[in-house]
């Protein structure tokens, strides 16, 4: 029930964000979510979009180096204590988050969703069974 | 069949060697004088006629050919027999500026299949041996060099090509192949594939490899060995003087053997182009003495390398050439220590598949130099987390570390963003005001 990122690496230089969200504009691809880590050198741009085979074919057209990672998107109620009640799942099965971020795609104002790397996915799937709804790839595409 | 392919010519008495050599050579000299008008030019330049060159101890009177002669002569400058007498061409990669064509009679496909049946006896092959060739068929001189040996070897030859790794190791199972011709980076490239499907080398015949056409270590060899479960033959060649076999490995593994009956080696100093005692480092240069179609005499090499003489444990009596060190041409002094682009396109090839684009930015600072590989991020390189890249970044330092003996600071950057010229990046920036 994975979904897929995207995993774009990007020098600090001027001009970097505005090539990739460009590329991304002209191609009609929407961001469902999106974080940025960067060092003093470099940045990762993590981002969900609605389609992600065609994000990559545009910007591996454009010059970016960018690589597909399997994430989790879950979904959460979004009020006080929603976020500590699925982490509570994840420590309670020995399930460690490598990194995670919000994410945009709720429509409705009782939700919130939540991109999620564990350091074991299929375990963190396993923890939040029944309990959460995860989002898949298609859903996203409609979202 | 014995361990020598051609023995009379591989263990052949010094003195004897030289007298062929220096008859081989007045007769080429003259072969080049009447047909090639471009090198006459550079002999009469020098005031020289083929009476002056009466064996090897004048050959350092002879004008050098250079890449740039080989450009500016393109395509049929060199070319010393009517097209009609040729039967092949080959071609290099052409990276560095115009290709060079190099032209072939029969016999000179002939003498150069006898080179690397050679360097396939010396690897222990034999009529009963299945080899696969995985060096590129086509204007590379590799698969063309090695298939012809083989074929003459009488072995059962697999002309495979390169790429489409699976399929390589299906056939090298399916067929017993017992020894591959590749690249050393494709054959490290197997050794991973291998072990990725999930087999052994106890699943494949193989016993021996031979490699070449692009620099590798001593660790790679080692590496290699280990991956496949073969035994490693370095092949030294190119395409100017013919192609690989112009000098091959023997089971002792310490040099290679030049095909002194063909080629007459030299080494010289770089900047001088004063020729260089026997063991001393410098320029690699070759003179075909029985190439007919395209007979290069003192054609430079920009190698760096060594030459050994003496009785190998092998019985060869071919003079012996170390593993090129390098470049004459793209040194860098950095710190005191030499380093060679070469040695670090050998490091990065050990991180990627192919050979990431890179730049090496020399500077000064407080007295000491400053030394940046910037490294073109590949596919592979690239992760999801910044820990992922800063690892990769070690590693590659690490190696680097190893291998050229200094510490460099690796910075990956975005592809395709080193500027390039004629397609091809700027190697070096060196910002030091060292004169």
């Amino acid at each position: 029930m994975s979904i897929k990122q995207l995993s774009i690496f990007a020098e600090n230089r001027p001009g970097r964000l505005n090539n990739i969200t460009h590329l991304l504009a002209v191609n009609g691809i929407n961001i469902r979510a999106m974080s940025v880590a960067d060092t003093k050198d470099f940045g990762i741009l993590r981002l969900i979009v609605n389609d992600a085979d065609k994000a990559v074919d545009a910007l591996k057209e454009g010059g970016c180096a960018v690589t597909v990672s399997k994430v989790l998107a879950i979904q959460i109620p979004d009020r006080p204590g929603g976020l500590a009640a699925a982490m509570q799942v994840l420590y309670d099965n020995n399930v460690s988050v490598e990194y995670m971020y919000s994410a945009f795609i709720s429509e409705k104002s009782e939700e919130a969703y939540l991109i999620l790397r564990a350091d074991s996915n299929e375990a963190a799937e396993q923890a939040f069974d029944g309990r959460y709804k995860l989002l898949t790839q298609e859903e996203l595409l409609t979202k | 069949m014995g361990k020598y392919w051609n023995e009379e010519m591989e263990c052949m008495e010094p003195e004897k060697m030289r007298a062929l050599q220096d008859e081989r050579l007045v007769k080429q000299v003259r072969h080049v004088w009447d047909n090639v008008p471009y090198y006459r030019a550079k002999m009469e330049e020098k005031g020289l006629t083929p009476d002056d060159i009466k064996g090897v101890e004048d050959l350092h009177k002879l004008p050098f050919l250079s890449k740039a002669d080989l450009r500016d002569a393109y395509p049929f400058g060199l070319l010393a027999k009517p097209l009609s007498e040729c039967v092949r061409i080959h071609s290099t990669s052409g990276t560095t500026g115009k290709r060079v064509v190099a032209f072939y009679t029969q016999n000179d496909i002939d003498l150069w299949n006898d080179c690397t049946a050679r360097a396939i006896t010396a690897a222990g092959g034999t009529k009963d041996d299945v080899l696969q060739v995985c060096y590129g068929y086509g204007l590379f001189t590799g698969g063309a060099g090695l298939d012809g040996g083989s074929h003459k070897v009488g072995c059962l030859t697999l002309p495979m090509s390169s790429g489409n790794t699976e399929r390589q190791i299906q056939f090298m199972e399916d067929l017993g192949a017992t020894i591959i011709c590749c690249t050393p980076s494709y054959a490290a490239y197997i050794g991973e594939t291998l072990k990725k499907m999930g087999k052994s080398p106890d699943d494949l015949k193989l016993k021996s490899g031979i490699f070449g056409a692009e620099p590798w270590t001593e660790e790679m060899r080692q590496e290699i060995e280990k991956s496949l479960g073969i035994k490693a033959y370095d092949i030294y060649g190119l395409t100017e003087t013919s192609g690989p076999g112009v000098a091959f490995e023997c089971e002792c593994q310490k040099g290679m053997h030049i095909n002194e009956d063909n080629f007459i080696p030299e080494i010289i100093d770089p900047d001088t182009g004063e020729p260089l005692p026997d063991g001393t480092k410098g320029e690699l240069v070759f003179t075909s003495i029985t190439k007919e179609a395209f007979p290069l005499l003192r054609y430079r090499t920009r190698d760096i390398c060594v030459l050994t003489r003496g009785k190998c444990a092998c019985g060869r009596t071919l003079v012996k050439m170390a593993k090129p060190m390098g470049r004459s041409d793209d040194m860098l002094i950095i710190r005191g220590v030499n380093v060679f682009p070469s040695q670090i396109e050998t490091v990065l090839l050990k991180h990627s598949n192919a050979s990431p684009n890179y730049q090496i930015v020399v500077g000064r600072e407080n007295n000491n130099d400053t030394f940046e590989i910037r490294v073109e991020l590949t596919e592979e390189m690239l992760g999801d987390t910044i820990r992922s890249i800063e690892e990769i970044e070690r590693k590659i330092a690490g190696d680097m570390h190893t291998v050229l003996g200094i510490k460099a600071k690796i910075r990956l950057v975005e592809p395709n963003s080193i500027p390039r010229s004629e397609g091809k990046a700027k190697r070096v920036i060196d910002t030091r005001n060292l004169v």
